[in-house]
């Protein structure tokens, strides 16, 4: 589920006719002032981060003046939350607040509908409040079919001890945050606290809101760059990889990093899984051997083997990892040797000279184990390849052998070049990318090896070159599966007359940047 | 005895004649799946693998008589429709195959599920299989390889990783363990049959001796087969692995399901809540087929 900020959820309760603190968002101290004095009263200004716990962070702060206000904000913004810099913050009317309750809304997989919860004592952790006070916290199963009706939610709040009026005016509330969490797909709505100020009227203080990432699509409205769950926003890297997986439907590629700033004697590796439920396993065996990921990453669902080369080639964006460890289930559906070449090809550009410990089980994995290790003699770092019959502990094992025997060895990250390719190449576009062949080299070779390798068959030779034996628009729409046979076969037999140009938008960008550095 | 299907389930396919519907209809019939018939609307009359397509489910229904089960191809934005469709026509379990499926639209299914009394397994399921007799989805991915993968035995797994699902029975069989059923209930936040509705099940089947379950962090599955173990509704022994040890909270693992909130579905109060139950929690994947085996010879010996 994609995170949405405070200010983001509060117009979403706005719209639906829940009353919200004026104010606005701002990305520096002078927006801040120049909100409090519109306003022109007393303002509270709070950092937008999703952590919980932020009075205690000093992320939230009090000002009476706009010249307050701006020097308040100067001590909120920039500051370093878990690895993540604050850039923005919301500057509200502060409120004279005479009661607060609790309400949430989740959706909850034993019920298998959206879950209601109104308290009416607020405070942090609902769930200690429950405990303490179970007359106080009311539960509700929402019948999704015909939606949350204007007495169901009134019986809800009575029943925590309100009285009079505030009835009324609270199930209000409730049916109207049911109505904003059905509309936008919410996974979780929270309103904490929603408060009673002392002129008698219910505004919402604080929102946090998750939107269910398959239904992003639903709702371009809201700008959601990455549909996927983070306790932080996305990294510039993990930006980049999200729009790889975006252009490409074939497969999971799926990325997320899980440290930044990696030193030079950290043993930090590369991790690319395969499946969910193998990537989660792998993951836990190399961390058993005292690993720690730079990320976490999950290429699955029969990914084109140019997913896989993207994937690794925005793995190995990551200075100092120690090593490249990919695993999955080990007994996967899929043809292994897709995964091999992917990785095979971006091993090759990169000049790899740290371990990579390959475990790809499944179907022909003996093939890819067999692509791998031909491969890779060219590669100053050891590459080994493992089957269905190899634990992940024991690759995991094999992993820290080869990083010991190679001293604990940094990676350094290079510039990304452009492919150099001959002016006069025969080319022809792909789904993601474009195929060059230099004639040239082709005029002597004898075995002609990459017509067989291509397995859909969409060369052929003419006059004795490799050329396409469909039409240049249906290699693009996807008969050419990128698959990357053609170009490995070549190169493996000594002639490198293939380049498969396969652009990754902002990579080059960012390993700039971070060479600079 | 399986659970959920087997060699006689009349079965129908929704979406049959897309690309994932062509290709793992073969996979099912090829294994002796009784598929009857397949729908796509507009293209009735048509045959895929010499299955009869009709128009709509109600159609299939009327030319073919009561369908057991119905298994979903379709494109995610239609499953919803596609499964509200089959239960108005009276079939009773869905095996839902796309991922993607928007979770509002399964709490809709869900809903009317319970209304109709019918069941589903899913969304982004591979299905699962009752070796020997059947297969639904695409587990296997073509019939050789299932039929290699998978033996009949004692042994009922449920998993919430596809990839996991026949890794896991792979290994059992290899070990010399078959397996009664073997089900992948998916990896969403919200499906269907989950972990303790599959252990019921597994509870009253006969050919079942012992369970593995294959857990994750997220969502509160494996705490609730906890409940069951305590409330002595299940009684088979289980041997169980949980994955996402060292996932961070707040942040989903590939699996929509995967993710810690707060305090709930973490790896360790679901290890603890199973262990104190008397579940078998092992700490590689590697280890489950070798604890399996040895209860299975203590169960023999107990005979
Ligand atoms: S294998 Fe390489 S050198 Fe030989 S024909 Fe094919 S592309 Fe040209
Ligand atoms: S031309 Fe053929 S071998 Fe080369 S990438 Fe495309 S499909 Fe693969």
């Amino acid at each position: 589920m994609a995170r949405l900020y405070e200010y983001q959820s509060k117009l979403l309760l706005k719209e639906a006719g829940i009353r919200i603190p004026e104010g606005g968002v701002a990305f520096s101290p002078q927006e801040v002032r120049s909100i409090a004095e519109e306003l022109g009263k007393p303002v509270v200004i709070k950092m937008q981060v999703w952590v919980t716990g932020r009075a205690g962070l000093g992320g939230i702060r009090f000002a009476d003046t706009p010249q307050e206000a701006e020097a308040e904000a100067t001590k909120i913004l920039g500051m370093k939350v878990e690895n993540y810099v604050v850039d923005r913050v919301i500057v509200e009317e502060k409120l004279s607040i005479k009661k607060e309750f609790f309400l949430g809304l989740v959706i909850d997989d034993a019920s298998k509908s959206p879950l209601l919860v109104f308290s009416s004592i607020g405070g942090t952790g609902i769930e200690e409040i429950a405990r303490h006070n179970p007359d106080k916290v009311g539960r509700y199963e929402v019948d999704v079919l015909k939606g949350l009706r204007d007495y169901e939610a009134r019986n809800l709040v009575r029943k925590t001890g309100i009285i009079g009026k505030l009835i009324l005016w609270l199930g209000d509330v409730l049916v109207k945050l049911y109505e904003v969490l059905k509309k936008y797909d919410a996974r979780s709505a929270e309103i904490n606290p929603l408060v009673l100020t002392e002129d008698n009227q219910i505004y919402a203080a604080d929102c946090h809101m998750a939107v269910d990432d398959y239904a992003v699509f639903r709702h371009p409205e809201l700008g959601i760059e990455v549909a996927r769950e983070f306790d932080r926003p996305p990294t510039p890297l993990e930006k980049i990889a999200y729009k790889v997986e975006e252009k490409d439907y074939r497969g999971t590629f799926y990325f997320l990093q899980m440290k930044e700033d990696i030193a030079d004697s950290d043993k930090t590796i590369g991790f690319n899984g395969a499946g969910g439920g193998g990537s989660m396993m792998s993951m836990d065996a190399v961390l058993n051997k005292g690993f720690e990921l730079a990320n976490y990453c999950d290429t699955s669902g029969n990914p084109a083997a140019s997913k896989v080369y993207r994937a690794a080639k925005i793995i190995l964006s990551q200075p100092n990892i120690k090593g490249y460890f990919a695993s999955g289930s080990g007994v996967a559906s899929q043809e292994q040797y897709h995964s091999a070449r992917g990785l095979v090809k971006a091993f090759y550009e990169e000049n790899l000279d740290i371990p990579a410990v390959i475990r790809l089980g499944g179907n022909f994995e003996e093939k890819a184990i067999e692509i791998l290790s031909d491969c890779l003699n060219a590669v100053p770092g050891k590459v080994e390849g493992y089957g269905c019959d190899d634990s992940p502990e024991f690759c995991a094992q094999r992993m820290e052998e080869l990083i010991n025997e190679n001293n604990v060895r940094s990676f350094k990250i290079r510039p990304l070049e452009k492919p150099v390719t001959p002016e006069k190449s025969y080319a022809f576009e792909t789904f993601t990318g474009r195929i060059f062949i230099d004639h040239q080299k082709c005029a002597d070779c004898s075995s002609k090896g990459c017509i067989q390798e291509c397995q859909p068959r969409i060369l052929k030779l003419k006059k004795g070159f490799p050329v396409l034996a469909i039409s240049e628009e249906e290699a693009k729409k996807g008969k050419c599966t990128e698959c990357l046979a053609c170009e490995i076969f070549c190169k493996v037999n000594g002639r490198d007359a293939i380049c498969i140009h396969l652009p990754i938008p902002g990579l080059k960008e960012y390993r700039d940047k971070i060479l600079k550095k | 005895m399986s659970i959920l299907v087997d060699e006689h389930s009349k079965v129908l396919v929704q979406g049959i004649t897309g690309r994932e519907g062509v290709v793992r209809t073969k996979l099912m019939t090829d294994y002796g799946t009784n598929v009857v018939a397949g729908v796509t609307p507009g293209k009735g009359g048509q045959e895929v693998h010499g299955i009869p397509v009709y128009d709509s489910v109600e159609e299939a229904a009327e030319k073919k008589g009561r369908i057991d089960i119905s298994v979903i191809f379709v494109p995610a934005h239609l499953v919803k429709n596609s499964a509200l469709e089959a239960m108005d026509a009276g079939v009773k379990l869905l095996v839902i195959v796309p991922d993607r499926v928007p979770i509002f639209d399964v709490l809709e299914i869900a809903r009317f599920a319970r209304q109709k009394q019918a069941r589903f397994v899913g969304p982004n399921t591979l299905g699962l299989v009752s070796p020997g007799k059947a297969v639904l989805g695409m587990i296997g991915g073509r019939a050789e390889r299932a039929r290699e993968w998978f033996k009949q035995g004692p042994v009922g797994v449920s998993s919430r990783s596809g990839g996991m699902t026949s890794a896991i029975s792979y290994y059992l069989t290899s070990a010399g363990l078959g397996q009664s059923t073997i089900v992948h209930v998916g990896g969403d936040a919200v499906i269907g049959l989950s972990h303790p509705e599959i252990m019921e099940m597994f509870e009253k089947d006969k050919q079942t001796r012992i369970v593995v379950m294959f857990g994750e962090i997220g969502t509160s599955q494996e705490e609730r087969v906890a409940d069951l173990i305590e409330q002595r509704k299940f009684t088979k022994p289980i041997v169980a692995y949980i994955g996402g040890k060292a996932a961070k909270s707040g942040t989903r693992f590939s699996h929509a399901g995967a993710i810690v909130e707060g305090s709930r579905g973490s790896y360790k109060t679901k290890v603890k809540r199973l262990r104190d139950a008397g579940v078998h929690v092992v700490d590689a994947v590697s280890d489950i087929p070798y604890k399996a085996l040895e209860i299975y010879k203590l169960l023999g010996e107990q005979q």
